[in-house]
């Protein structure tokens, strides 16, 4: 209990603020902070297994986030029968030629030795390959994104439960992240970040311009929910009811009738987007919970050890008979993987997918920070990471006004530098991130929750 | 007479533009690689300092324009970019002071510095959009363009126009001064020696009796210079948006490690290497043949090789192909 004391005051603290906020904001802005805190959560954790556990630097983080969005897409959107009869059989022998592709590179790599001569095979393959994999698909692609532009334009998915896209997010960034590991994780620390940095700008550049398969910047609206919708609930009697018990002794001062109904039907519109945003919360929660309990499993588990054996002197680990390369990919894949299954969620919990809104500095750079000030190589640390910087990052804009407002207050209202600073003051975000990133990298290198590893 | 309109027309949609896009990320590119060289880390706020630098030349632009100071056809910017730089350099010798130096003597990680580059990035991010906003600025003024496609046709009698931007010369000419004194002074003169020297091997160069700190200083005088023009050029020919700026890191990046890390000319090239496949590969042939085939040969399609969707994409592959065959970059850098 004790020697776990300043992980219980750091989570208290945190709570205390979140319930602060529902005080004296809303319980509707305190939810949805708390949602997206525990979905950065999991982004952290995924991005703590690969720096913290094994010292990989990932900065493709925004790459497989955009993964796991796009498997929420084509798990939970009902498929396009039309766009499939128009074009859907050259998409599918388009994936064919693929594979075939992808295995002849294979076996030209194992049946020659490496050799100039094999170089050239392989690219001309590869070339011919783009090149007639472009013939057959062009015609497809056309057909299926001139059905109904406005609406669909593209294959649509396969019509399951949303929820199952947690899991095949997983699976697609786990899968992007073995080819990626498979071709960089060789590099030095600082060219993996920017090979990782540019790949995952690739992946975004194809889910905004591929628009058969993700409607591109169009945007895909209205997915299905895991949860209740707030206008069904609100005609649901036990849902009345129960809104009605909650607030009877509000309720009770109201004598008249009609005003009365008025409050409630008010209450019951407020209750309703909170209990969906609950709903989502336990999912979520459920979620952090599971990954927690592996993770933590994990790292003090013998392949714990001995990733961080290889974290920290890899040519020992390499003597010691550890394949250094192989963990290194697993690693990779794991952690990418956690970083999917965020991304699914997150897009589950907006019900909206908008390619357009994946930036390197909120899904990249910003989980990093989260990482670094929480503690890398710390579970406990990383999860208070995310929830300590997406506080911040939420709760920087009225705090940078409150500051504006103190410090400006000798001027008059409408003196140009005080409007100025007000209209800035939505950057005040990057501004306390990125001090908040120096000050701990330099004053608490280790994060708010340093790593301790305890021999049980 | 098709063929010369061939010519043109490539020289007009191809050569030109992707000439001066390849100057201005040449100049980025060196700035990467000179940090990288000498401070030994990937510096992730390049794109932002460079638009820091931009704000300064904006800023002097605006305040020359309203006591109407001008040099005529030529954009005002070019007397607000002297003064841009020196704030840039105080600027960036604040940050070395205040932030890299610690790392430094500790003798930290690079990867612990690239961390501490990020923090720089998102303050510095912050401060441009504070100070000056995050919407798009045009601060140019003076003749815009060299010669008019109207006018070269009128020239010439041909069917293509050659139109020539004033910026686009500007940015080449102001880069090929800049780069070559550069050059003079990374080659001939003694510090620039004891710089190379510096990058080359740290302990060899301290017993020599090289002193680090001025080293460092002048790393980063020339790093504002190069960031603040490269800016500046860039915004000028285009126009400046702080988001654009953070974007143009990756192209920026790109650029130095294929022409390979740590070799300043290399960086210079690799510039050129990526603009061109960029635009190269983006770009719709369709007109190109129809003037160089036979009527009935012409092409249906664009004859287009990729979207133009994808021209970050082109030299992102290029990146990773570079990296897989040859770390060392084109040029061979240092091995990593």
């Amino acid at each position: 209990m004790r020697k776990n004391l300043n992980v219980i005051a750091a989570y208290s603290i945190m709570m205390g603020l979140i319930v602060l906020v529902g005080i004296f904001q809303s319980w509707n802005i305190a939810l949805s902070i708390f949602n997206l805190c525990l979905i950065s959560a999991v982004m952290t954790m995924g991005a703590n297994i690969q720096w913290g556990y094994a010292g990989l630097i990932n900065f493709g983080i925004m790459g497989y986030t955009a993964l796991g969005g796009l498997a929420a897409v084509l798990i939970s959107v009902n498929p396009v029968q039309e766009a499939w009869s128009a074009g859907g059989s050259n998409i599918l022998f388009s994936l064919f030629l693929i594979i075939v592709m992808v295995l002849a590179v294979r076996y030209v790599l194992k049946k020659y030795e490496k050799s100039k001569k094999r170089t050239y095979i392989i690219a001309t393959i590869i070339i011919l390959g783009i090149i007639i994999i472009r013939f057959v698909s062009e015609p497809g692609i056309e057909a299926i994104e001139e059905i109904e532009p406005a609406k669909t334009g593209f294959l649509g998915g396969l019509g399951l439960p949303i929820i199952f896209s947690w899991i095949v997010g997983a699976l697609f960034a786990g899968g992007l992240a073995f080819v990626i590991g498979k071709v960089a994780l060789g590099l030095r620390a600082d060219y993996l970040a920017i090979a990782t940095l540019l790949i995952s700008e690739i992946v975004i550049a194809i889910i905004k311009h591929e628009d058969w398969l993700t409607r591109g910047v169009k945007n895909v609206i209205g997915l299905k929910r895991p949860a209740p919708y707030e206008v069904n609930l609100q005609q649901t009697d036990w849902f009345i009811n129960l809104v009605e018990k909650f607030n009877s002794s509000k309720l009770n001062l109201i004598t008249d009738f009609s005003e009365r109904q008025a409050a409630l039907n008010q209450f019951v519109i407020e209750g309703s987007s909170i209990f969906v945003k609950l709903c989502y919360s336990g999912l979520f929660l459920v979620v952090v919970i599971i990954l927690l309990i592996l993770t933590q499993k994990a790292l003090y588990s013998p392949w714990g050890r001995m990733m961080r054996a290889i974290r920290d002197n890899e040519e020992a680990a390499n003597a010691m008979g550890k394949n250094v390369v192989k963990q290194h990919l697993l690693i990779f894949v794991l952690g990418s993987a956690i970083v999917g299954i965020a991304g699914a969620m997150l897009v589950t919990q907006d019900g909206l997918f908008t390619p357009g809104s994946y930036r390197p500095m909120r899904y990249t750079f910003l989980i990093w920070v989260m990482v670094i000030v929480g503690g890398s190589g710390n579970n406990f640390g990383a999860i208070l990471g995310g929830f300590v910087v997406w506080f911040l990052w939420i709760e920087s804009a009225p705090i940078g006004l409150y500051l504006v407002n103190l410090t400006t207050a000798g001027l008059d209202d409408t003196h140009f530098l005080k409007v100025h600073l007000i209209e800035s003051v939505p950057y005040f975000r990057f501004l306390m991130m990125g001090a908040g990133l120096l000050l701990i990298m330099r004053y608490r290198p280790k994060g708010i929750l340093p790593e301790k590893i305890e021999i049980k | 007479m098709d063929f010369v309109n061939a010519i043109i027309l490539l020289l007009n949609y191809i050569f030109v533009p992707a000439l001066a896009y390849g100057s201005q990320l040449a100049l980025g590119a060196i700035f990467v690689t000179l940090i990288y060289g000498i401070l030994r880390f990937a510096n992730f706020a390049t794109g932002d300092m460079m638009s820091f630098g931009t704000m300064f030349t904006i800023l002097f632009t605006w305040y020359f324009q309203s006591v109407g100071i001008g040099l005529g056809f030529l954009p005002t910017a070019l007397i607000a970019i002297p003064f841009a730089i020196i704030f840039m350099i105080s600027y960036m010798l604040l940050i070395d002071k205040f932030v890299f130096k610690y790392y430094r003597v500790s003798k930290s990680p690079p990867v612990q510095l690239a961390m501490v580059s990020i923090g720089v990035m998102f303050v510095t991010q912050a401060v441009v959009r504070i100070i000056i906003g995050p919407s798009d600025r045009r601060f140019f003024d003076g003749e815009k363009f060299l010669i008019k496609a109207g006018e070269f046709k009128e020239m010439t009698g041909l069917n293509e126009g050659l139109a020539i931007k004033s910026t686009q010369v500007i940015t080449i000419i102001v880069t090929l001064v800049l780069v070559s004194t550069l050059f003079w002074f990374l080659n001939k003169t003694k510090t620039g020696k004891s710089m190379r020297a510096y990058s080359d091997n740290e302990d060899l160069a301290l017993l020599s009796g090289i002193d680090p700190k001025k080293i460092v200083m002048i790393t980063w005088i020339i790093a504002g210079i190069l960031a603040t023009i490269g800016g500046a050029l860039y915004g000028l020919d285009k126009s400046f948006k702080p988001f654009t700026y953070f974007n143009n890191m990756l192209p920026i990046f790109a650029a130095a490690i294929v022409g390979g890390i740590g070799n300043p000319f290399g960086a210079f090239l690799g510039g050129y290497v990526i603009a061109f496949s960029e635009i190269l590969l983006t770009y719709a042939y369709r007109k190109f043949f129809m003037y160089v085939l036979p009527e009935s040969m012409e092409p249906g399609g664009l004859v287009q090789l990729l979207s133009t969707d994808y021209k970050f994409a082109v030299s992102f592959s290029i990146l990773v192909i570079v990296l897989l065959y040859r770390p060392s970059g084109i040029f061979k850098g240092k091995i990593l």
